[in-house]
């Protein structure tokens, strides 16, 4: 099959740029990678080791037009005779892919956690409802589009280096005029994040969240909070995860002082293991637990950010 | 000012989420069905109240059969202005997404608003959709909205952090939270709703480029293992040595 995979990174490549080049791999065929962003052209290359034959990249086009980065995909498509174009399911995907889904009338699977199962046609698993469940997707069209959901396969190192290319789609200029990015610098993005400490009203006060802090520091990983603390504006509003914040599936999510109604839960139920600290015992967030410590935010996460730290530098 | 507002219908978050013939079909016993949130809070919200300062009007669509009009008379209560119903039903993105673009094609809106995804299919695709087939800017969770003229100023999620962007009308936003608060109809507006404009249209002819052909619900999680708050190195060893994932 002859494959194109889209990454729009900016100042390195992204694990999840990592995991759908690795994904398009596992389906097996000829795979190119069509890029925009600013990373350089020696960081693209290493796309080769996992798996692409060559990477097209084109400057002109901005990531925050999905009209310019349809009108690229769709002329990369063209240009290798793409059968099967992958995403990795993320806030450009979600804009740029549904356009492509018109534009080249390719059936696509947004949120896809397995490869293709080819036996019977061609059928993708699926999250649906919010977590709760998941669909199995025919797609009908000769083309198809995948948009892969984060965390669902590790990036895998098969191959060597490969080619870069400068790629102009003529893609127009942008229609969308950007006039401010803010994002934080020096921490790690949750939708990256593999590890994730979140805390909730249990914390008591903004002021109170220097443990949770450190335990994040002592782990390497993102801190996370729910909707009543964001909302109130004790932490910023992109650490907010849940249904109407942003859906995250970390390898951990260690859940800190939060009840666990099924509004949090939906953002959160795909994390690999869920680990609750909170002094209910009665808490609906044991029930979706691996682990569960029972105990005071205030005692236990110092314990806890000292054990962590004894057991990684007995590991160095 | 011309606005079209796409809604459709969701599970209650605390739907009980089942299936039925062989797992072929959601079940919908016991369901209740509610506008989905992302469309009703944030995109109709918002839409009214652009409505309210600058004037003109305000469109709700939904892709859907006879028994959707209780979601649209519930969006025509909160103060929409008249609907649109395409009597079909809403087989996959694709076909939802061709539905309105072909409704919104002879309609020249100003302004088309949408939620960030349903709850149900999470699929975050329509907006994206129509907004190509009409030949649109789109920009997608939108968390503020606000019109100068002929151009629309918005902020963004982005990967950790918020974008401020402009664009020109006519444009596709999809929104997220923050555009607006949740509005509770109130009986004036109840009642309004029962006489307001609700067209009825045949779908067009649009192919499937997909089709469910099964759900799974995930198995049972295993039962919590509790720790004594005391031994947090227990931890720490279970997450290495059993769930290897530090």
């Amino acid at each position: 099959m002859t494959i194109l995979v889209y990454i729009n990174s900016s100042n390195h490549l992204a694990k999840s740029a990592l995991e759908a080049v690795t994904y398009a791999k596992k389906i097996g065929g000829l795979i190119t990678v069509v890029a925009t962003g600013s990373v350089d052209e020696a960081t693209l290359a290493t796309l080769g080791e996992y798996g692409a034959e060559k990477v097209l990249v084109d400057r002109n086009v901005s990531t925050e037009d999905s009209q310019q980065v349809a009108r690229l995909v769709a002329k990369a498509a063209e240009t290798t005779g793409a059968e099967l174009i992958i995403f990795s399911h993320d806030l450009v995907a979600k804009a740029v892919a549904p356009r492509l889904s018109v534009r080249l009338k390719a059936g696509l699977i947004s949120g896809a956690v397995d490869v293709p199962n080819t036996s019977n046609g061609f059928v993708v698993k699926v999250n649906v409802f919010s977590g709760k469940a998941f669909g199995f997707v025919a797609v009908n069209s000769a083309k198809k589009i995948i948009s892969l959901l984060p965390n669902s396969f590790q990036p895998e190192k098969t191959g060597s280096v490969c080619t870069v290319e400068a790629f102009d789609s003529e893609s127009g200029s942008s229609t969308i005029k950007i006039i401010e990015t803010k994002t934080p610098e020096g921490e790690i993005p949750l939708s990256e994040a593999e590890l994730v400490v979140s805390a909730g009203r249990g914390l008591k006060g903004p002021e109170n969240w220097g443990i949770v802090e450190d335990l994040a520091k002592a782990l390497g990983a993102a801190t996370a909070c729910s909707r009543p603390v964001a909302d109130i504006g004790w932490r910023p509003h992109h650490e907010h995860v849940g249904q109407t914040g942003i859906a995250i599936r970390p390898n951990l999510y260690i859940a800190v002082g939060i009840s666990g109604a099924i509004q949090h839960l939906a953002g959160v139920n795909g994390s690999k293991v869920i680990v609750v600290i909170n002094t209910d015992p009665e808490a609906p967030f044991f029930k979706a637990a691996d682990y569960g410590v029972v105990g005071d935010a205030f005692e236990v996460l110092p314990k806890l950010t000292e054990a962590v730290k004894k057991f990684r530098s007995a590991a160095h | 000012m011309k606005i079209l507002v796409c809604i459709s219908k969701s599970p209650d978050t605390t739907s009980k989420i089942a299936f039925t013939d062989g797992n072929k079909q959601f079940d919908e016993n016991g369901v209740q069905y509610i506008v989905t949130p992302y469309d009703e809070w944030y995109a109709l919200v918002r839409g009214l109240e652009l409505k309210e300062t600058l004037g003109g009007n305000l469109t709700i669509i939904t892709v859907g059969n006879a028994t959707d009009e209780a979601i649209i008379r519930k969006a025509l209560a909160i103060g929409a202005d008249d609907a649109v119903r395409i009597d079909a039903d809403p087989k996959d993105a694709y076909f939802t997404a061709m539905q309105i673009a072909e409704y919104a094609k002879s309609n020249d809106f100003d302004l088309i608003l949408t939620g960030k995804e349903t709850i149900n299919y999470n699929g975050s695709q329509v907006a994206g959709m129509i907004a190509e087939a009409l030949d649109l800017p789109f920009v997608s969770l939108a968390t503020k909205l606000a019109i100068n003229g002929t151009t629309a100023r918005m902020e963004q999620e982005i990967a950790g952090g918020i974008q401020v962007v402009e664009a020109n009308l006519p444009l596709v936003v999809s929104c997220a939270k923050g555009m607006a608060e949740q509005r509770i109809p109130n009986m004036r507006g109840i009642m309004a709703a029962r006489t307001k404009p609700l067209t009825v249209v045949a779908p067009a002819a649009v192919e499937d480029l997909t089709t469910y052909v099964e759900y799974k619900l995930p198995a049972a999680k295993s039962a919590v293992k509790m720790i004594d708050p005391n031994n947090m190195d227990e931890l720490v060893a279970l997450l290495h040595n059993e769930a290897k994932v530090i």
